[in-house]
C-alpha cells in the first residue's frame, strides 16, 4: 500500500472536488473527498474523521490513577478498551508487572466480553442490513428494521449477544458504564459467584448464535464471491499483536507485522517499544495522523488492523471451534492473504466465537473468585499499554511525574491505525462506481459500505440532536459548486442540482 | 420489580454541556425515592440494548443535550424510526424505539424526549452558565412528566393540550 498516490495526483490544476461530509456532532464528523481530473476520473481521494482532538492535554496533569477512568470518556462504544490500556501502561508505572493471575483472568473476562459486544453491534446491527440486502438496496431497507422483518431471529440475536457482552462487563467492572473495577496494578474485585452462575446460564446459547452469524457472513461470500473478493480491495500490511507462541491474543502479547504477501515482516516485538516500529505521519488536510511501520518507510509502512488483520496474522486461535472456523476462512484466500474489506465481517465473526470460548474457560477458573487482586514494585516514570481493541491495534503511552500527576500521554487508537487503509479502501470503491458525471445516491451508498467495514471511531463526542446529515458536494476546479446531495440520518435523500441556490440548509 | 417509569439521561460527562443528559440524571436521581416508581439510568451513548430497558414500562423520558432546541429546552413525543448511519458511534431515540418494535413484536411504551439546549461541548469544558441555567428550568418542569402531566406545564399547557400537541413543544419556564 502507498501513501504517496493518495496523496499528490499527477496534475493537482483542474480537478474537481467532491465531498461528502456527514456533519454527525460537534466535533465527530468524517467527510470524503475526491477529486477528479478533466476526464472525470478519480485523482485522490481523502477520508478526513475528526477523532479526540485535545483528548491527550486533557488527560495530561492528571493524577495517574483517574486515568483508567477518565479514557473511558474516549468512546462510547469500547469505553473498556481504553480503560484497560491505560490499566496496562499504568501498571508499568507502579512495578506491577506482571499483575497476579486474578488479576490478569478478570481484566480478560472483562475485554473478551467487550470485544464480543461490540462485534455484535457492528455486524448485526450497522453492516448486516448492506450485506443481506446489498448495497443498492432502498435505503429505507438497508437498516436493521429490514433486517427483522427478512430474518426477524437475527436482529434479536444480535441484541441479545451485545447484552451478554455488556454483563459480562457489569460482572468485572462494577457497573455497566463508567467501570472502575480495573487499577494501575491489578484489579478492586473478584466476580461474584451469582453473576458467574449468571453468566454460564447463557454460554450455551452465546455459542450457538456466534456460530450461527459466522455461517450468515460465509453464506454471504459463497453466494457473491467476486462482489466480496473485489469490492473495495487493495493490498496492504497488517499489524497486531500476538500471544509469545504466535497464537491469537486480544488482551496481551507481543507485536507481529506482515507484508501483503503474507511474509513476517517483524516479530516478538515488546510493546513497550512500539515507537522504534512505528511512527506517524501528519499531513496537512486530516487532523487524524497517518502511521506507517518505520521499517518499509512512508511511502510503504501503511498497514491494517483489526479482525481481518488478526486471524490472519496469527498463526492459532487458541479455542477449538474459533479455529476450525478460522482455518475455513484462511482456505478461501487459496494461500494468499486476503485484502478485501468486507471479509472484515467474516474475520469479526470468528473473533465473536472465539471470545465466547475464552469467555466460557474463564468463567470456568476459579482464580476470577478469589486471589490476590493487586501487585506492585518498584515505581517507574513511563508505561505502554497496548490491547487488541475490538477494531484492531490500542495504543496507550503515558509518562508520570514524581507528584504522581501524567506528564505525556500518547494515545494511537485503531481507527487512527487504520487511517490509510480506510483511504484506500473509499478510493477503491470511488474509482468503480464514480460515472464522473452525477453524485448518485448509489455512489453514497458504496462508499458507506467501505466505511462500515472499518467502522471508525468518531470521538464519542457530543449527541447534539439532528445532526447527522450525509453531505455530498461536487466541486469544480475553480472552487464552484456544481452539485450536491444531502442525506439525512432517517434516510432522506435532497438533490440540489446548480450551485446558484447555495449550501442546503 | 420493574420501575414503571424510566428516565434515560446519555451524554459525555467530560464535554462542557453534552453532560447535560447525565447530570438531569445524576440530580433527578438525588431527590427520588423508592416508592416513586421511577428507575433513573445513564450512558454514553444510546446503544441497541437499551431497547431491553424500556420492556415493562409504562413511560419513559430520554433527555439529552441538544444544539438546536429552543433554550432552555423541548418537549417532544418520541416515534420509532429509523437511522440510517455509517458508525456505530451514534443511535437516535427514534431508532431505539424502533428497536424494541424489532425485538419485543408490538409498540413501545409512550416516551418523550427532552432536549436541553446546550451551547459548548469542548472537551475538559465544564457546563456553561447557560447550560446550567437550562439544566435547572428541565428539572423545574420534571415533575410535571412524572406526575403524568396532572400539573399545569410552564408555559400553561394544559394535560389535553400537551397530549394533542405537534411534534415539538419549546416550553419556556420563565
Amino acid at each position: 500500500m502507498t501513501t504517496r498516490s493518495l496523496e499528490t495526483a499527477p496534475q493537482a490544476q483542474g480537478l474537481r472536488r467532491v465531498a461528502i461530509d456527514p456533519v454527525s456532532r460537534v466535533e465527530g464528523h468524517g467527510k470524503v473527498t475526491i477529486l477528479l481530473d478533466a476526464q472525470n476520473h478519480v485523482q485522490q481521494v481523502r477520508l478526513h474523521i475528526v477523532e479526540f482532538r485535545g483528548f491527550e492535554k486533557f488527560i495530561e496533569g492528571r493524577p495517574f490513577w483517574e486515568v483508567p477512568v477518565m479514557v473511558q470518556r474516549l468512546c462510547g462504544i469500547c469505553p473498556v478498551s481504553h480503560h484497560l490500556a491505560a490499566s496496562k501502561a499504568l501498571d508499568h508505572v507502579v512495578g506491577a508487572s506482571p499483575v497476579t493471575p486474578s488479576a490478569d483472568k478478570i481484566r480478560r473476562l472483562m475485554h473478551y466480553g467487550q470485544v464480543m459486544q461490540s462485534h455484535a453491534l457492528h455486524f448485526f446491527h450497522l453492516s448486516s442490513p448492506d450485506l443481506m440486502f446489498g448495497f443498492d438496496s432502498e435505503v429505507n431497507r438497508r437498516n436493521i428494521l429490514g433486517v427483522a422483518r427478512a430474518h426477524p431471529d437475527i436482529a434479536k440475536k444480535g441484541v441479545l449477544l451485545r447484552k451478554f457482552g455488556q454483563e459480562v462487563i457489569r460482572a468485572t467492572a462494577g457497573k455497566r458504564v463508567h467501570g472502575t473495577g480495573s487499577v494501575p496494578g491489578g484489579m478492586n474485585k473478584h466476580v461474584s459467584r451469582e453473576d458467574r452462575a449468571l453468566l454460564q446460564r447463557d454460554l450455551a446459547q452465546m455459542i450457538a448464535w456466534a456460530q450461527d452469524a459466522i455461517g450468515m457472513a460465509k453464506q454471504l461470500h459463497a453466494q457473491n464471491p467476486a462482489l466480496y473478493e473485489g469490492f473495495g480491495s487493495f493490498r496492504s500490511n497488517m499489524l497486531s499483536l500476538v500471544r509469545t507462541d504466535g497464537a491469537l491474543d486480544l488482551y496481551d502479547g507481543v507485536l507481529r507485522a506482515r507484508d501483503a504477501a503474507g511474509k513476517v515482516l517483524f516479530d516478538g516485538a515488546s510493546d513497550q517499544g512500539y515507537l522504534d516500529l512505528i511512527e506517524e505521519e501528519v499531513k496537512p488536510w486530516s487532523y487524524m495522523k497517518f502511521p506507517f511501520l518505520k521499517s518499509l518507510g512512508r511511502e510503504h509502512g501503511g498497514y491494517r488492523v483489526g479482525p481481518l488483520a488478526r486471524v490472519q496474522n496469527c498463526d492459532v486461535i487458541p479455542s477449538p471451534l474459533a479455529e476450525a472456523q478460522r482455518q475455513e476462512f484462511i482456505d478461501w484466500g487459496n494461500g494468499e492473504p486476503i485484502h478485501a474489506p468486507l471479509a472484515y465481517h467474516w474475520a469479526r465473526m470468528v473473533e465473536v466465537l472465539h471470545c465466547v470460548e475464552v469467555i466460557q474457560d474463564l468463567l470456568d477458573d476459579p482464580d476470577i473468585l478469589s486471589g490476590e487482586l493487586m501487585a506492585s514494585g518498584p515505581r517507574r516514570r513511563s508505561g505502554v499499554g497496548v490491547i487488541e481493541a475490538p477494531r484492531g491495534t490500542l495504543i496507550h503511552h503515558y509518562e508520570v511525574g514524581d507528584d504522581d500527576l501524567v506528564t505525556m500521554c500518547n494515545l494511537i487508537v485503531s481507527t487512527t491505525h487504520n487511517n490509510q487503509a480506510m483511504n484506500e479502501a473509499v478510493r477503491s470503491v470511488a474509482r468503480e462506481y464514480l460515472d464522473g458525471h452525477e453524485l448518485t445516491e448509489g455512489l453514497l451508498n458504496h462508499i458507506e459500505v467501505a466505511i462500515r467495514a472499518y467502522d471508525p471511531c468518531l470521538s464519542c463526542a457530543t449527541h447534539a440532536l439532528g445532526q447527522m446529515p450525509l453531505d455530498v458536494a461536487l466541486i469544480d476546479g475553480d472552487g464552484a459548486l456544481i452539485d450536491r446531495v444531502v442525506r439525512s440520518q432517517q434516510g432522506g435523500f435532497r438533490h440540489h442540482l446548480g450551485a446558484k441556490e447555495g449550501p442546503p440548509g | 420489580m420493574t420501575a414503571p417509569l424510566l428516565v434515560f439521561g446519555w451524554g459525555n460527562p467530560s464535554r462542557g454541556d453534552d453532560a447535560l443528559g447525565p447530570l438531569f440524571v445524576e440530580r433527578l436521581r438525588a431527590g427520588l425515592t423508592p416508592d416513586d416508581g421511577v428507575e433513573v439510568l445513564e450512558d454514553y451513548q444510546l446503544q441497541v440494548e437499551h431497547a431491553l430497558d424500556l420492556v415493562g414500562r409504562q413511560r419513559v423520558l430520554f433527555v439529552d443535550a441538544s444544539l438546536d432546541c429552543r433554550a432552555p429546552f423541548e418537549v417532544m413525543p418520541l416515534r420509532p424510526a429509523q437511522d440510517v448511519g455509517f458508525t456505530t458511534h451514534a443511535m437516535s431515540p427514534q431508532a431505539l424505539l424502533q428497536v424494541f418494535c424489532d425485538l419485543q413484536g408490538n409498540q413501545p411504551p409512550p416516551c418523550t424526549l427532552l432536549a436541553i439546549r446546550g451551547d459548548r461541548f469542548e472537551l475538559g469544558e465544564a457546563l456553561s452558565p447557560t447550560g446550567r441555567a437550562h439544566l435547572a428550568a428541565a428539572l423545574a418542569w420534571v415533575p410535571n412528566w412524572l406526575g403524568a402531566l396532572a400539573a399545569p406545564l410552564p408555559c400553561g399547557l394544559g394535560r389535553r393540550q400537551n397530549q394533542a400537541a405537534a411534534s415539538t413543544l419549546s416550553l419556556d419556564p420563565g
